[in-house]
Formats: C-alpha cells, sequence, structure tokens
C-alpha cells in the first residue's frame, strides 16, 4: 500500500498514466496499436528526441533554455557528413568523435556567451539558432549529403540489432539516459545543476562554481545536439542543410517540460523526461495510425501537449494533497 | 508594348553590335528557386550553368529559406535592382508574385516560370518551362505501379503537403485514370495520405499505411522526399517482394534502393534540361533568334525541336523517364 502511493506520489506517475490512457484509448479503435511491431515504431521515432532531452533537461534544471539545439544538430551532422562525402578514405566511426566534438564547441561558445556576457541564454540561444543555421549553409553551399555518401554502416546502425530487433540507436539513446541518471543522481557537479537552479543566488555561496557549471551543462546539450546529428544520418541517410534539425527545439523542449521539468529551474528527472519523450512517440505514431488528415495533425499534436500537462499538474496536486492530509 | 519596343531595341543593338564589333554585355540570367537545399535545384542549376558556358551568359542562383508563398518576393526585388536581363523563377505561389513580377516585365526583364507555372495568371510570366506535359504524370505513374504488382491489389498513394497544387493535379489524374481506365479495374486505391516533405512524418504515415492496410501491394509517392522514406520502411522491414513502392524520385536519392531490390522503377525527368532549356530560349530571345510567341518553333542543342504551345508553355520532353536498374548509373542528378 505504501509502495502503491509511493509511486503515485512521484512527479512521473501523472505522465505514465497519461500515456497508459492515450496507448488504451488508441488500441481500443485500432487493435494494432497495441503491438511489438508498433513499440518499434514509436522507439524508433525517439531516439533523437531522447538523446536531446537529456541536455535540454540538465539546461532547463539550471535555469536557462537551448534553442539553439536543431541548428547544433543540423551543423554537426552537415560536417561529418561532409567527411564522408570528400574524405571516403577515413574510418567512418570518426564521424562520431566529429559530430559530438563540433556540438560540444558550438554548446561551449553559447554557454560562453551566457556566463561572459550575462546575457538570458533564451536571447543567446535564439541568436546562434540563426547563426548556427547560417553557417551550416554557408559551409554546405547549400547542397544536400546524398544517401550514397552516408556509410552503410552508419545507416545499418538504425536498421540492424544486437539483440531483440532492437536497432542500435535505440540502445544508444537508452544508454544516454542511464549515464544521464548517473551523472545526476551520483556526482556532486550534477547535484550542484540542481542546487544552481533552484537557487542562483545561494549557489555561488554553497561554493557553487556557477559559470562553469553552466559552461558545461550548455557543452553537454551541445555535444549530444552533435550526438544526435550523426544519428540523424544513420536514422534518415541523408543531411540536408535546411531540414536537418529544423524543429528539433520544439519537440525536445516540449518533451522535456511535459516530462515534468519545471521551466523554472531546479526540478527534473531522468525518469520524467523518459516518459515524456515517449508520450510525443505514441501521439506521434497514433494519429497517422488513426487516420487523422495530416491538416489536422499538428493541431492535435500540440492540444495533446497541453492536455498532457494539465493531467500532469492535476495528478501532481492531488499527490501533494493527499500527502499534507497524511502528515495531519 | 513596352516589351516588343525593348525587343526591337534589343534586336536593333544586337544588329549594330554585331557590325560595329561584339562588344556586348553578356546576358545576365538568375533562376529563383524554391527554397535552399533542395537537391532538386542543384540539377536545374546544372543545367543552367552548362548553358551559360557555352552561351556566353552570366548566371546566379538565389534561393529563400523556406518555400513560401511571399519569400521569393524580396529575392525578386533584389534582382530588379541588380538590372538582370532575365528572371527565372520556380514560383511559390500561382497568385502571391502577380505584383512583383510585373514590375519585373515593366522593367524589361524576361520573365519565365521554369518547373512550375502560376497557374490562372500566366499573363504574368512572359514563357514557362515545364519538363512534360503534367497532365502526363498521373496516369504514367499508374500505369508503371500496375506493371509492378501485374494490375492487381490495393495500392496506396503517400503525397507530400495537402495543397501543394502540383501534388493535387497528379493525384485527381492517378483517381481518374484508376476509375476510367479498364485496364486498372483491379487496382483499389485504399488511402492517400501526406507526409509534408519531412522524412519523419512521411516514415510514420508509410508505417500506418502498412500497419491499417494489411493488403496493400503498392505505394505510389510522387515527392521525392515521400518515395525515399517509403523505401526506406519497405527497405528496414524486408518487405520489397510483397510492398512495392514507386513515384517520383531523383536518382541521386533512390540509387540505393534500386540497386539492393527496394525499387525497382521509378520515374522522372531531367531537371537538368529545363535549366538547359530555359537558358537556351531566354539568350534566344533577347538575342533575336527565337520568337517568343505561340506555335514557333526553335532548334536547341541535345533536345531537338522545341515548340512554343499554348499559354506559351515548353517541355523538355514528351513522357516521363523510367529509371532503373539498368539505366540508373547513366544518369548523375
Amino acid at each position: 500500500m505504501n509502495l502503491l502511493r509511493n509511486i503515485f506520489l512521484r512527479r512521473e506517475a501523472g505522465i505514465a498514466v497519461m500515456i497508459v490512457l492515450f496507448c488504451i484509448a488508441v488500441g481500443a479503435v485500432k487493435p494494432q496499436f497495441l503491438t511489438l511491431d508498433s513499440l518499434r515504431i514509436i522507439l524508433l521515432l525517439t531516439p533523437l528526441i531522447m538523446i536531446g532531452a537529456m541536455g535540454q533537461m540538465l539546461v532547463i534544471v539550471a535555469r536557462h533554455v537551448d534553442l539553439s539545439i536543431g541548428s547544433m544538430l543540423g551543423f554537426s551532422a552537415m560536417v561529418t557528413g561532409m567527411m564522408f562525402k570528400f574524405y571516403p578514405e577515413i574510418w567512418w566511426p570518426v564521424g562520431f568523435l566529429v559530430s559530438i566534438g563540433i556540438g560540444a564547441a558550438l554548446g561551449l561558445l553559447n554557454g560562453v556567451l551566457v556566463t561572459l556576457f550575462r546575457l538570458p541564454a533564451i536571447i543567446v540561444t535564439l541568436g546562434t539558432l540563426n547563426l548556427y543555421r547560417g553557417l551550416t549553409y554557408i559551409v554546405s553551399n547549400a547542397k544536400q549529403i546524398d544517401r550514397q555518401f552516408v556509410p552503410s554502416a552508419l545507416k545499418s546502425m538504425s536498421q540492424t540489432s544486437p539483440i531483440f530487433g532492437i536497432p542500435w540507436i535505440i540502445f544508444i539513446s537508452f544508454g544516454i539516459g542511464l549515464l544521464t541518471y548517473g551523472f545526476v543522481m551520483h556526482t556532486r557537479v550534477g547535484r550542484q545543476i540542481f542546487a544552481l537552479g533552484s537557487n542562483p543566488i545561494a549557489a555561488p555561496l554553497r561554493g557553487i562554481a556557477v559559470n562553469k557549471v553552466t559552461l558545461l551543462v550548455f557543452t553537454i546539450s551541445g555535444a549530444l545536439s552533435g550526438l544526435a546529428g550523426i544519428l540523424y544520418a544513420s536514422r534518415w541517410g541523408f543531411v540536408n542543410p535546411s531540414n536537418t534539425g529544423s524543429g528539433f527545439e520544439f519537440q525536445v523542449i516540449a518533451a522535456v517540460v511535459i516530462g515534468g521539468v519545471s521551466i523554472n529551474g531546479g526540478v527534473g528527472t531522468v525518469l520524467g523526461t523518459v516518459l515524456g519523450v515517449l508520450l510525443l512517440g505514441c501521439v506521434a505514431a497514433a494519429l497517422p495510425l488513426l487516420g487523422i488528415p495530416g491538416t489536422t495533425q499538428s493541431a492535435i499534436y500540440g492540444a495533446v501537449i497541453l492536455i498532457a500537462l494539465l493531467i500532469d499538474r492535476t495528478v501532481r496536486q492531488q499527490g501533494i494533497a493527499s500527502l499534507s492530509r497524511a502528515r495531519a | 508594348m513596352l516589351k516588343k519596343t525593348l525587343l526591337a531595341g534589343l534586336a536593333l543593338g544586337m544588329a549594330m553590335a554585331t557590325t560595329v564589333a561584339i562588344a556586348q554585355e553578356p546576358v545576365k540570367i538568375v533562376y529563383i528557386g524554391k527554397n535552399t537545399g533542395n537537391p532538386y535545384f542543384d540539377s536545374i542549376t546544372g543545367g543552367f550553368e552548362d548553358a551559360c558556358k557555352s552561351l556566353g551568359c552570366e548566371f546566379e542562383f538565389v534561393a529563400p529559406a523556406t518555400a513560401e508563398a511571399t519569400s521569393q518576393i524580396p529575392f525578386i526585388e533584389a534582382q530588379i535592382q541588380r538590372g538582370v536581363n532575365v528572371i527565372a523563377i520556380a514560383p511559390n505561389s500561382p497568385d502571391a508574385l502577380n505584383q512583383v513580377l510585373d514590375s519585373a516585365k515593366a522593367k524589361g526583364i524576361l520573365v519565365l516560370t521554369v518547373n512550375g507555372d502560376l497557374v490562372g495568371n500566366e499573363s504574368h510570366r512572359d514563357a514557362t518551362i515545364l519538363p512534360v506535359d503534367f497532365t502526363k504524370t498521373g496516369p504514367n505513374q499508374v500505369e508503371l505501379m500496375g506493371s509492378m504488382i501485374g494490375y492487381k491489389g490495393d495500392i496506396a498513394i503517400l503525397s507530400a503537403t495537402t495543397e501543394a497544387p502540383d501534388q493535387n493535379t497528379w493525384i485527381a489524374a492517378m483517381n481518374d485514370t484508376l476509375k476510367n481506365d479498364p485496364k486498372y479495374k483491379d487496382m483499389n486505391l485504399v488511402a492517400t495520405v501526406y507526409g509534408d516533405d519531412q522524412p519523419e512524418k512521411s516514415t510514420t504515415e508509410m508505417e500506418a499505411l502498412l500497419s491499417n492496410y494489411p493488403n496493400l501491394v503498392g505505394v505510389i509517392a510522387p515527392t521525392t522526399v515521400g518515395i525515399a522514406a517509403a523505401a526506406q520502411v519497405v527497405q528496414s522491414r524486408g518487405i520489397a517482394d510483397k510492398v512495392h513502392v514507386t513515384g517520383l524520385g531523383l536518382p541521386s536519392e533512390m540509387r540505393d534502393f534500386v540497386k539492393d531490390g527496394t525499387v525497382s522503377a521509378f520515374q522522372l525527368w531531367s531537371p537538368y534540361n529545363e535549366g538547359w532549356l530555359a537558358a537556351h530560349f531566354a539568350v534566344g530571345v533577347l538575342g533575336g533568334t527565337i520568337k517568343n510567341e505561340v506555335g514557333s518553333t526553335f532548334e536547341v542543342p541535345n533536345l531537338g525541336t522545341i515548340t512554343i504551345a499554348d499559354k506559351n508553355a515548353m517541355n523538355t520532353q514528351a513522357e516521363l523517364t523510367t529509371f532503373d536498374a539498368k539505366n540508373i548509373d547513366e544518369f548523375n542528378f
């Protein structure tokens, strides 16, 4: 009984309930939604968002926001794709180092602008959102990297599986989730991010190197965007200067916020974020299956995000209310 | 009227120039694409560039970041300012550009639509260059699909956006062909879905088609993003022998899928030839060697005799090109 109550008191309860209700509702109309095959489809929709969401979660917990992730994804994917195209003799896994490295450098630049010039992150990253996208056009001469230049071994990471028919990129994304969990729960710096976000004024007084922590979260966000960049090339087989990563920030921030990460900083969990990502994946997979026409899908997608937030908030407030009753 | 005077003036100028010395400024041509980073336009641009190398014109390609109806207006204005002789454009809207194109024409600029026309507003451009007679796209695609599935079974269409005019014309023609031609009476169109020309969305729509219609034997995707996404789904599920994908695609994007047998054949035209024809036409008209009148004909190297059809429209080829494992390596776009 206590265990059950503890489960419901957790922040993640609302979103978990939402996922279950949503899947049951869709499954009632389209039974094929509740099959392993559609689970595979949902999971394949989520790896990039999952990876981006882990970085974004850290940034938002530190009371900032990173709007430039889609452009960092696009730029690192493009440079990596150009390496594949013009230097095919380079061993392809080097692409991971290149993509992650470039992403980290761009993220670090965001962090430097935020800390050095004391600018709000929303403005800085809005600027670099455009800057990095513009640089993507410049380096690529606005030319797409076609399918034939992306190494087949990289592409097959999205199709072949080490175990249970689950493709490699899904393992990578959950691996990043686990690493993030370890980082925030079991390292000093990880805890400092939360301390900084809950009280930025008190944080330096408690000996937290605020600038270093801020630089770190933006660099991680950039590095993970870079990882998502090379995985984009794996998943879709091409890199396009305007499409690749475009709108990525909206999906990721929606997932993070649905997952219960407070936009006011200081609060958020890896599990909640993962559930937020999965809910978005369920919705994206369910809408076409239900035969909802393309013209109304984006309105419904938006409405589902709002409803999810409302349900999450209601469930949590009731949890808090019952907790205070129990104590009284 | 003004245009005719100008053309006459130009012709006169040419005549004088040839008698005195060939010191004429090269013709400046700009092509305004729908959006940047679209590999389709790289190919059209290639045709323009090669033609300008042999004809001695100056060529530039510009395009807005996104393919919105009004996003091309500032680009047209900038080119009028720059003083180009020819504006070729792939219009993002059939009517939003009327005014700005009129002001270009008033400055004596030759305005051509290339790869898409201002349907219903043809008076706002001087001529149009289209790859094929687009009324053939629908029937040709249905025939190719039919030949792949033995003219029998459930098929679906995976399109781009719901409001794209060319897509809707083709889809309407596909529906007509399926309904009215007895040859296709056993082919059953079960759904038409839209992937918005995004790989993610096209993929989820394709997955949903497979899930909702287990008897599906074919998918026609008359859009380059859609056909690649559909092929990728079929490839990763290993169901190429059961579900046949075809449509309109770029050889550069489809080569791998054709070689590994995921897609046996698909169609398109040569975007390269559109640029090639447009440059030859523009230089010819400005030089006075081509009359921009319905019914007049002219020769273009590699393309043969081109006839200016109704509404000043020209086509680079009569039928769609079909690409398969045998010929795909002959195309480099």
